[in-house]
């Protein structure tokens, strides 16, 4: 039977827009930051020291931001509390609030005390309602001699080790929303989930590397080659992996030729043509995957390795906006009937248009920035040597 | 020799620390503890006390595509009966054109609401039915299973609902229907669906659909009467029900249904 288009007459709707694209864009950052100060904290990969607290305040400006764009979508933002106050166990959403707020809290935690000692020294340069602030944010503790740092770390470690597997869930949670609806074969696979963990995992870690790169060569975190290395080579790696989830995904889909393939196939081969197989899988993936690649087959040096990571570090960022893109909005180009199309064209000023996006894509980056102005402290080492002398050169191998 | 570690914290960080960390646990527990949510309340409510047996019924429908016209009643009764905004559908009628050529045409223009203006098809039709569509009232509700704050659940008879006062306008369920018979109303930002006239059949009336058929293609009865139509129908015919390998044991039940059927 060849059927001609049709699609549901409620279906003319895109029901999910772009914030429900922002979202686990966020929040993918959010993870792939946090898994970074885990391999140094919880794993002692000592290459990562420089960038180790650092990319907990990025995991944490992008977390408290990462509700703004749901709260923007839902229909009753006011009943928000809703969904911990009386929430459905058996909904994959009912879950979010404790999910969210117990990594917001392990988070949270893990800042307070990795911190600390930063926050006490802007206290007690700090006068009138900065340092009564400051000092309420320390509990009105401002020891700091050797035995209260042991028991930072030794917190700072477990605080970690606990937020591993939070963030993991968390991150990867988003694609469990989508995997689980049989009602669409584009996004129910059980590979969504990983395909939305690793991604997140990539994106992190660009953003790290783009913001490392940025704050190490300026001055304002302790530059290492070493640690612009390990972050390239995890970026490598998570890319590697990603791809190989995407081939499977797509390949068993292909083989296994159901229904679901029909609907997928055409969605892919029109009205995804463009943004799937150039923006994403193109110009996104593959240049950054050649890109990375290159850097380590060729043994570039300290300039040119720095600035192929920055070019490849923004590519990875398109294309996982891109992903998220092409999930979230092409898995509502198509009828479930199977077998209509249409279209979808965001505005720049709606309520969930494209200024707003950009908006909240940016937002957590000024937190970023008004977090680490307002506490005086420069996302340094643990050191106070480094932070007096920022900019300096730790890597005594490098030439 | 260790040295031994002595941390000296102030007692009033402590207490605090203390404190929060009982009340966070509090909360947790009282967020987890069971409880009926305030949509299913309503079923206890006083004013419905002294409607005899409203709560003891269990609501199927059946659809005879055989019998349906296509001439768009149900869709106008539906509209008139629940105010659904322009563009928006509690229930609507395809029609279904299969060629010689190996065509199938279906379209449905206004949901049927107008009926059907003739079409042109390439080559000869074989054959052509009518097909309505409304919210099946799952048993194994994808939607209700997916309503992050219970808006979405399922009546005691077996008519799936959803509290308005509650939801969130999150729209999972509506991504969740696999039916595509829910919608977010663009006038109240909450999900809406067919209701199979929950005013009208807890008062013993039949949803406006079924009341104004004029070929008995909608039948609605209830499953707990030894007498009524669809029991009967549904035990004694061979009735099919839409996606039946997605397990979301639908109670609308079809006769008559083509495999070209979406």
């Amino acid at each position: 039977m060849i059927y001609t288009e049709f699609s549901f007459p409620n279906d003319s709707h895109i029901i999910w827009s772009l914030m429900i694209v922002t979202y686990p864009f966020i929040s993918g950052i959010m993870a792939g930051a946090f898994s970074i100060a885990a391999l140094y904290f919880v794993f002692g990969m000592e290459n990562l020291k420089p960038v180790s607290r650092f990319s907990l305040l990025v995991s944490f400006s992008f977390l408290v931001c990462a509700t703004l764009p749901l709260l923007n979508h839902l229909g009753h933002p006011e009943r928000a509390l809703n969904v911990i106050i009386m929430p459905n166990h058996r909904s994959a959403i009912g879950g979010f609030g404790y999910i969210y707020n117990i990594f917001l809290v392990i988070l949270a935690l893990t800042l307070w005390f990795s911190y600390r000692e930063d926050v006490i020294r802007a206290a007690e340069a700090a006068g009138g309602l900065k340092k009564k602030i400051l000092t309420f944010m320390l509990l009105w503790n401002l020891g700091k001699d050797d035995d209260t740092r042991d028991v930072d770390r030794r917190l700072v470690f477990i605080l970690t080790a606990i937020g591993i597997p939070s963030m993991a869930v968390l991150s990867g949670y988003v694609g469990f929303l989508f995997g689980s609806l049989k009602s669409n074969p584009w996004w129910s696979t059980p590979l969504m989930p990983f395909v939305f963990f690793v991604s997140g995992i990539m994106s992190g870690l660009a953003l790290v590397l783009l913001l490392y790169l940025y704050l190490g060569w300026y001055g304002y975190l302790e530059k290492s080659y070493k640690c612009l290395r390990t972050l390239s080579a995890l970026l490598w790696f998570s890319t590697a992996l990603y791809i190989i989830l995407e081939g499977v995904e797509l390949l068993y889909f292909y083989y296994e030729s159901s229904d679901a393939w029909f609907v997928i196939s055409t969605l892919l081969l029109t009205k995804l043509k463009y943004s799937f197989f150039v923006l994403q899988l193109g110009i996104g993936l593959g240049v950054a995957f050649i890109l990375l690649s290159a850097m380590f087959a060729l043994k570039l040096e300290e300039p040119s390795f720095a600035k192929m990571a920055a070019v490849a570090s923004i590519y990875i960022l398109f294309e996982v906006w891109m992903m998220r893109w092409n999930i979230v909005i092409g898995g509502q180009l198509f009828s479930k009937s199977y077998v209509g199309f249409r279209d979808f064209h965001p505005g720049w000023m709606e309520k969930e248009g494209i200024l707003v996006a950009i908006i909240f894509t940016v937002l957590p980056l000024v937190v970023l920035f008004m977090v680490t102005r307002f506490l005086g402290v420069r996302p340094s080492g643990d050191e106070s040597a480094q932070i007096d002398n920022p900019g300096v050169n730790t890597d005594e191998e490098l030439p | 020799m260790k040295k031994k570690r002595v941390v000296k914290r102030p007692k009033s960080r402590r207490e605090f620390l203390k404190y929060a960390a009982s009340g966070m646990a509090g909360m947790l527990i009282v967020t987890l503890m069971p409880k009926p949510s305030w949509a299913q309340r309503i079923h206890q409510i006083e004013e419905m006390k002294h409607v005899p047996d409203w709560m003891d019924h269990y609501y199927a429908y059946v659809v005879d595509t055989t019998k349906c016209i296509g001439c768009g009643a149900c869709v106008r009764a539906c509209k008139r009966e629940n105010n659904t905004p322009d563009g928006y559908f509690r229930t609507w009628v395809e029609r279904y054109q299969i060629t010689d050529t190996g065509h199938v045409y279906i379209d449905s223009p206004n949901g049927g609401h107008e009926s059907f203006p003739p079409k042109d098809v390439e080559g000869n039709v074989l054959k052509g039915f009518f097909v309505p569509k409304l919210c099946n009232h799952c048993r194994n509700t994808p939607c209700t299973q997916v309503c992050p704050v219970n808006a979405s659940y399922e009546t005691p008879q077996g008519v799936v609902l959803v509290d308005k006062e509650i939801c969130i306008g999150c729209g999972y369920c509506v991504q969740a229907c696999p039916y595509d018979t829910r919608y977010i109303d663009p006038r109240t930002h909450t999900a809406d669906k067919c209701t199979w006239c929950y005013h009208r059949i807890t008062k013993g009336l039949a949803p406006a659909c079924v009341t104004v058929c004029p070929t008995k293609a909608r039948i609605f009865g209830d499953l707990k009467e030894k007498k009524s139509e669809v029991r009967e129908i549904i035990e004694s015919q061979r009735v099919m029900v839409l996606k039946p390998e997605l397990n979301t044991e639908p109670y609308c039940f079809y006769i008559g249904l083509d495999r070209a059927v979406r």
